[in-house]
């Protein structure tokens, strides 16, 4: 089987669902007639038209509020923010009407809406550009936060997200989009992988590293070096779903390893990493041999300056030396 | 008939000689029912029955019963947290909207939402929003659904004229006229943005509504203490939507008696006495209407006592009911945040949703 990448396994799940309910539709920008700035929504305007994939202006409070309302009425939009940084100027709707109004109609409306779109650092666009919202999305009830490492998931991820009756906040990654190291060999005959469900990227006995998104690729390539050069063998847990979170997954991990790195893209006040930490001491402590330490982003604002913004951001070498720190 | 007319231009517009003289006392009754819910509201807010904030309607219910009245099945209702006369307008209960302020689990939105925060989604009335000009793409979004599912409806948005100044809602006329979507934004301008009047907030040539003319929206502006005005421009509007699919702004002069809320401790400081008793005394809503249809005929004072009289003791039970019915018990907290978790799916019950002890 073919691998596939992260960007066209996002693209053959938005065709698919777009074929499937007739009340799916793309809205966003660049994502008709442009084909999308990150390529994810190619040839998806040419194939549906206009009615079903929508060039919205610059506009992100305006678009993805309407988006929100229209899910009222029981359409399901599948919005792109071009950065999920964007997502700042639209805060009030992503927050205030998608994430509360079930809750405060007391039930009786839900907001069946996606917001996809990258969300990350490491490509050199300073720190409007850069931001890492899925902790602060994820501390919203009535918001489900997930950020896809793989193609496969990514592809299974998202036709769970269009299918849930909540609002489902989808955070990709620029950088994952071509990777090979992103792709997957992906099934023809279609599958979904439930939101809130982790899982073990690859099985070890002396560290769990436990990370989402791109962080679990590093992580990934960092546990392969400790093997080769440290003969440490790290299990690495991928969350794929930051909110609803898979606990279990995580808790197994670290009482087969008795060691914990969360390496996080987050900066570290408040990341998800520090819930992942609240999370393992509080019902794991008595596993753990180590402290839990963590690999965050550097507590600055986004450096622009590319060599300075690879060190910002977790890379495989400050992940093997905080595994190291452990002892 | 001319004579009695002369106040109300719009009287002979098609929509209200279709009104027959029950339709008309029925659209007094909704008035003055909104009137004495909302003073018995105030009544028990002052008395601590209440929490938070009580944004009072009381001076400006014919615009949201003028508008209303035209509502068909596939026409849809979003308002800002000024919202009890709307709910009452579209057909929302007492009891269910006192017992809401009450915080009491049989309550509209089962004591989660407040004052702020009525729905009837089965009345097609999507709220009921705290935040400024907040609703303003959900209307928008009302009305693309309506659109997108080939749907003749219509969205009707109401705003108050602080809402004029938000990005939001500059950026939903761009949307409406973009996509040609059909959505009715009604500004009710009370003329004061809390406490700041229009003149202190707003840059504008001769009204708010006027702003339209930038996106290449029809606008109207019109007197919104009288019914026949209000319903006659709503109608044009309504035509617009349903017709041609098209937006307009609509803006109605009206005036709020209360202060923006009942904790607002200024309100006596930005307005002069004179200037309530004045709004009071020639446009009060209530008596207009009900004035007007004494001159038409077919209403006398008997009646009007009479629905009047209902009206308070409907307000009055809505109390009691409110006062009688139980709080929420905080293991309901958690309901009502998921559909997934509340439906009992496969997808709410994967992974952990809450994160408290």
């Amino acid at each position: 089987m073919p691998q596939m990448l992260y960007r066209n396994a996002l693209n053959r799940a938005l065709d698919e669902e777009l074929a499937r309910d007739e009340n799916v539709v793309i809205i966003g920008e660049e994502v008709a007639e442009y084909n999308g700035a990150y390529k994810v929504t190619e040839g998806l305007w040419k194939k549906w038209g206009d009615k079903r994939v929508v060039d919205a202006p610059i506009s992100e409070a305006g678009f993805i509020g309407m988006g929100i309302g229209a899910s009222m009425l029981g359409v399901r939009p599948v919005m792109e923010l071009m950065f999920f940084s964007f997502a700042y100027v639209a805060f009030d709707q992503m927050v205030n009407n998608a994430a509360c109004v079930r809750y405060m109609s007391g039930g009786l409306i839900n907001a069946p809406i996606v917001v996809r779109g990258p969300a990350n650092g490491g490509t050199n666009v300073g720190a409007t550009h850069s931001h890492t919202p899925e902790n602060i999305f994820a501390n919203v009830p009535g918001l489900k936060v997930v950020c896809p490492a793989t193609a496969y998931d990514a592809y299974g991820l998202m036709k769970s997200a269009i299918r849930d009756n909540d609002p489902v906040y989808f955070m990709e990654n620029t950088l994952l989009y071509g990777d090979p190291a992103a792709g997957s060999e992906i099934p023809e005959a279609e599958f979904t992988v439930p939101i809130g469900v982790a899982e073990v990227k690859r099985e070890g006995s002396d560290v769990s590293l436990i990370a989402h998104g791109r962080s679990v690729i590093v992580a990934l390539q960092a546990a392969e070096q400790l093997r080769e050069e440290k003969g440490v063998s790290a299990e690495v847990v991928d969350l794929r779903s930051i909110r609803p979170l898979d606990e279990e997954t995580v808790l197994a991990s670290v009482a087969k390893t008795n060691r914990a790195v969360l390496v996080d893209e987050n900066k570290p006040f408040c990341g998800v990493s520090a819930q992942i930490a609240a999370t393992i001491q509080e019902k794991a402590f008595d596993d753990l041999d180590a402290p839990v330490l963590r690999v965050t982003s550097v507590d600055a604002p986004a450096m622009y300056s590319p060599p300075v913004e690879k060190e910002q951001i977790p890379n495989v070498r400050r992940v093997v030396e905080r595994v190291m720190q452990l002892g | 008939m001319l004579d009695q007319l002369a106040g109300h231009p719009h009287a002979d517009a098609e929509v209200n000689r279709a009104l027959s003289a029950d339709d008309k006392v029925a659209l007094l009754r909704q008035m003055v029912r909104i009137r004495r819910f909302e003073e018995a509201s105030l009544k028990y807010y002052n008395a601590g029955k209440m929490g938070g904030f009580l944004h009072l309607y009381i001076g400006q219910e014919s615009v949201a019963v003028g508008s209303i009245s035209l509502c068909g099945e596939n026409d849809h209702i979003i308002t800002a947290y000024r919202d009890h006369g709307h709910a009452l307008a579209v057909g929302m209960g007492m009891d269910e909207c006192m017992a809401e302020l009450y915080g009491k689990r049989t309550g509209c939105s089962k004591g989660k939402g407040g004052s702020m925060h009525f729905f009837a989604p089965d009345k097609n009335f999507w709220g009921g929003h705290g935040i400024v000009a907040g609703q303003t793409p959900l209307g928008l979004g009302l009305a693309y659904g309506l659109k997108y599912k080939g749907i003749k409806g219509a969205a009707l948005c109401y705003l108050g004229d602080g809402a004029v100044n938000q990005g939001a809602f500059h950026e939903s006329l761009n949307l409406a006229e973009l996509w040609d979507l059909p959505v009715v934004y009604v500004i009710e301008n009370n003329g004061y943005s809390m406490g700041t009047s229009q003149e202190r907030s707003s840059a504008f040539q001769n009204c708010l509504a006027q702003r339209g003319d930038a996106y290449g929206i029809e606008w109207d502006v019109g007197k919104g203490h009288d019914l026949y005005e209000v319903r006659a421009k709503t109608q044009v509007a309504l035509e617009r939507a349903h017709g041609e699919c098209r937006p307009t702004i609509l803006e109605f002069d009206t005036y709020r008696y209360q202060g923006h809320s009942v904790a607002d401790a200024n309100a006596k400081k930005y307005r002069t006495p004179e200037e309530i008793e004045h709004y009071k005394q020639n446009y009060d809503p209530i008596n207009v209407w009900k004035n007007q249809l004494a001159a038409e005929g077919i209403l006398d004072e008997g009646v009007y006592k009479e629905l009047d009289t209902e009206a308070k003791e409907e307000a009055k039970a809505s109390v009691d009911f409110a006062e009688n019915s139980p709080y929420p018990n905080p293991s309901e907290l958690t309901d009502d945040v998921y559909w997934e978790v509340d439906e009992g799916t496969e997808a709410g019950k994967t992974g952990r949703h809450f994160f408290h002890d």
